[in-house]
């Protein structure tokens, strides 16, 4: 596997990597909240990222949002929190107020949530390739998982991107699972970051559950992709520690002991570790990390709890920018017939 | 290998276009010059829809710094049916480009390009290879406007040579407007003649939302007047093609040609047909088929598509809701039949003629209610 040159070891500072501690525990306090609240009735679903925390908060951490752009998938909820994302706004998606989540993707660069498995790894390809028109020195960041490595699209991405050299970091969380079918079932080969070599795009295959080696390897991808040698490929060995879903099951295709034996060392933990053999936190750092993390989990909760449904006109609103006298003759009618005048 | 039986398969569908064409004008009543009933304005010149639609490209791309084309073999080769001929070498490469050759990759790349505030105009190559961009076009270019609450437009103008008629191999005679038409977020028009596309094609690439653009490619070595100028020129909505008392003849592309034909044909008869060019196949204009049949009453749609939930379907159904009340018959569809698109020793059978038509306008005049 081509290694990724440039990588920058030193630009994570020590407040960095408490900083990169501090988004995780903010992060994970979140998931497991939301799972409570699907649980409590206050959204009706949610796709945790349990597990997948280093591997989101790492690679948000290396992105330079005053140029850069990001394409989601549905479970990208930690990458969205790290690049300051409005987690009202973002978890709006799972309270069904707005498929796409109600945060403007135009002022925030962070995509509309995607549900279509590997849907938006091509968009990422044309934005990417926009700013090698403009010269702007931005990359393009697409997050995808293992099961959707098996897309069509995921290789159409690739290669065109390897083909007009699109600056352009394909991210892989490969977490054992596409939701019941694992990896070995999914990636023939086992590794998306191997098939890089065919295309001629560098990679690296990183420990998805050490915060800074992911840091550090999505830094070195975005700055080969800057100094416009084309895409480069990342993908994060981790784990799906939850449920697909909250409709999912997973003890219909694992065994508890499987899941412990195969998540490894929770990304928190070794963190946690990390910093304090680092003497770079201690006890009361990590409280009140903690607190923080609640404190924040209350004020979204308030701010989901607190939004009502959308105006039933905005189904229309939206479908166009110039809408057809045919649209306009339903809204109407809809708005006539159900009295929502 | 592949290069070699690209480029063949390209050229004969190129040589077959011309020559299906030659063909049709020995045998059938071809319409003077200005068949299209547009006055022919004093800058008019006289152009293929091919060149017409080169022209629009050019202009477009001049005019619009973030228009960029795309697709297979748009660059040096100028496209298989050269509609983006020459413009490479005029707008450069990163105007202009050829991309992988993977339909979804073209689409998909297509909605990056709009949400970095391009407005890109890619081609697919042929009617039947937009189906693997289907999930691109559907879920992706057609929501995007919504998903993201209006804050990324997709101003993508979608060409694809559509319909058949030129004797091409399997998959390059598809006509795709229901399937299109269906879709929330998209917006669909054919045009049907030399001015109209190059007014259209123009009109379509300036406006926010998509559209898919579908080009009668038996009509691209058709001549016609073109007016660039064109002032007072509408693209919205349909056109009267031709004014009639009796019946009402809906049709858009290739066949909006053949029923002008079928007009002169029937007027030898004393019977008096309007044709309507629908133009715009989403949003179809309502008001322009209850105008119509209000006045003549009865109705004919045609289209090369297969019958079942094709649009005459909803053609019919439009003028059924508006002019119940006068209509004298049921609204008659004449189109393709529900077969895959047939082998081209066969598409004269499946394409509707000026004999089926004739007939599908006798059954409406002799209609009475039982
Ligand atoms: C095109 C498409 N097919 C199927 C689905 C249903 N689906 C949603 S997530 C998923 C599994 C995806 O697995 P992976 O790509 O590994 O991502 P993960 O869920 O593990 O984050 C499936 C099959 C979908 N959303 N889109
Ligand atoms: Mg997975």
């Amino acid at each position: 596997m081509a290694e990724i040159p440039g990588s920058d070891h030193a630009f994570l500072a020590d407040e960095d990597l408490r900083e990169l501690y501090r988004l995780m525990v903010a992060v994970r306090h979140l998931d497991e909240s939301a799972i409570r609240w699907q649980r409590q009735g206050l959204i009706p679903g949610y796709a945790p990222e349990l597990g997948q925390e280093a591997a989101q908060v790492g690679s948000g951490y290396a992105l330079d949002m005053t140029r850069d752009f990001v394409f989601p998938t549905y479970r990208e909820m930690g990458v969205a929190r790290t690049v300051g994302v409005d987690m009202v706004e973002y978890m709006s998606t799972h309270k069904a107020t707005w498929h796409g989540g109600l945060y403007d993707p135009a002022a925030t660069r962070f995509a509309p949530i995607q549900a279509v498995v590997a849907g938006s790894v091509l968009h990422a390809v044309g934005w990417a390739h926009a700013q090698t028109l403009d010269g702007t020195g931005g990359a393009a960041i697409t997050y995808f998982g293992d099961g959707a490595s098996s897309q069509g699209d995921v290789h159409e991405a690739m290669n065109f991107a390897a083909v007009m050299k699109a600056p352009v970091v394909f991210f892989i969380q490969n977490n054992g699972w596409a939701i019941s079918v694992p990896t070995e079932r999914q990636v023939a080969g086992g590794s998306v970051a191997a098939r890089a070599a065919g295309y001629g795009i560098p990679s690296l295959q990183v420990d998805g559950n050490d915060v800074v080696a992911v840091a550090e390897a999505t830094a070195a991808a975005l700055a080969h992709a800057r100094a416009g040698n084309g895409p480069a490929i990342v993908e994060a060995m981790t784990y799906r520690r939850g449920p697909h879903s909250t409709s999912d099951d997973p003890g219909r295709y694992r065994t508890l002991e499987a899941e412990r034996a195969d998540a490894g060392e929770d990304p928190l933990q070794r963190m946690r570790s990390h910093l304090v053999a680092k003497g770079l936190a201690d006890e009361a750092f990590f409280e009140e990390a903690l607190a923080a993390a609640k404190a924040e989990e209350e004020r979204i909760r308030e701010g989901i709890m607190a939004l009502g449904p959308r105006p039933g006109r905005e189904m229309f609103d939206f479908v166009y920018q110039e809408p057809t006298a045919a649209l306009k003759d339903q809204a109407r009618a809809w708005r006539e017939e159900s009295e929502h005048v | 290998m592949s290069e070699h039986a690209t480029l063949s398969d390209l050229d004969a569908a190129r040589d077959n276009t011309q020559s299906a064409a030659a063909q049709r004008e020995s045998v059938e009543v071809i319409p003077a010059a200005n068949e299209s009933g547009q006055p022919a304005g004093p800058d008019a010149e006289t152009l293929s829809m091919q060149q017409a639609l080169n022209r629009a490209l050019s202009e477009i791309l001049e005019a619009d710094r973030k228009a960029v084309v795309l697709g297979e073999d748009v660059g040096q080769l100028g496209g298989v049916f050269r509609i983006t001929d020459g413009l490479q070498r005029k707008f450069g490469e990163a105007r202009v480009f050829d991309t992988p050759l993977a339909e979804s990759g073209i689409l998909g790349m297509s909605v990056g390009l709009a949400m970095a505030g391009y407005h890109p105009i890619p081609e697919v190559q042929f009617d039947g290879f937009a189906y693997p961009a289907v999930n691109q076009i559907i879920c992706q270019v057609g929501r995007m406007n919504y998903r993201s609450r209006g804050k990324l437009p997709m101003p993508i103008t979608l060409r694809v040579p559509s319909f058949g008629g030129i004797r091409a191999p399997e998959h390059h005679g598809e006509s795709l407007e229901a399937l299109f038409a269906h879709v929330p977020g998209l917006k669909v028009v054919s045009p049907s003649t030399p001015h109209e596309a190059y007014h259209l094609l123009k009109f379509a690439a300036s406006r926010p939302d998509p559209v898919v653009f579908m080009e009668p490619k038996s009509r691209y070595w058709q001549k016609g007047p073109v007016d660039t100028a064109a002032s007072g020129y509408s693209p919205e909505g349909a056109r009267v093609v031709r004014e009639g008392r009796h019946l009402t003849l809906v049709a858009w592309g290739a066949m909006v040609a053949r029923c002008l034909q079928v007009a002169e044909l029937a007027a030898e008869d004393g019977i008096d047909i309007e044709v309507l060019d629908l133009r715009w196949l989403k949003p179809i204009d309502a008001e322009a088929l209850a105008t119509s049949v209000g006045k003549t009453r009865r109705a004919v749609v045609v289209h090369e598509a297969p019958l079942t939930s094709g649009l005459g379907a909803e053609v019919a159904a439009l003028i059924t809701e508006r002019c119940f009340g006068t209509l004298k018959a049921p609204v008659e569809r004449v189109t393709g039949f529900d077969v895959p698109y047939p082998s081209g020793d066969l598409e004269d059978e499946y394409i509707p003629d000026i004999d089926r038509i004739l007939f599908g306008i006798q059954r409406v005049l002799e209609y009475r209610r039982g």
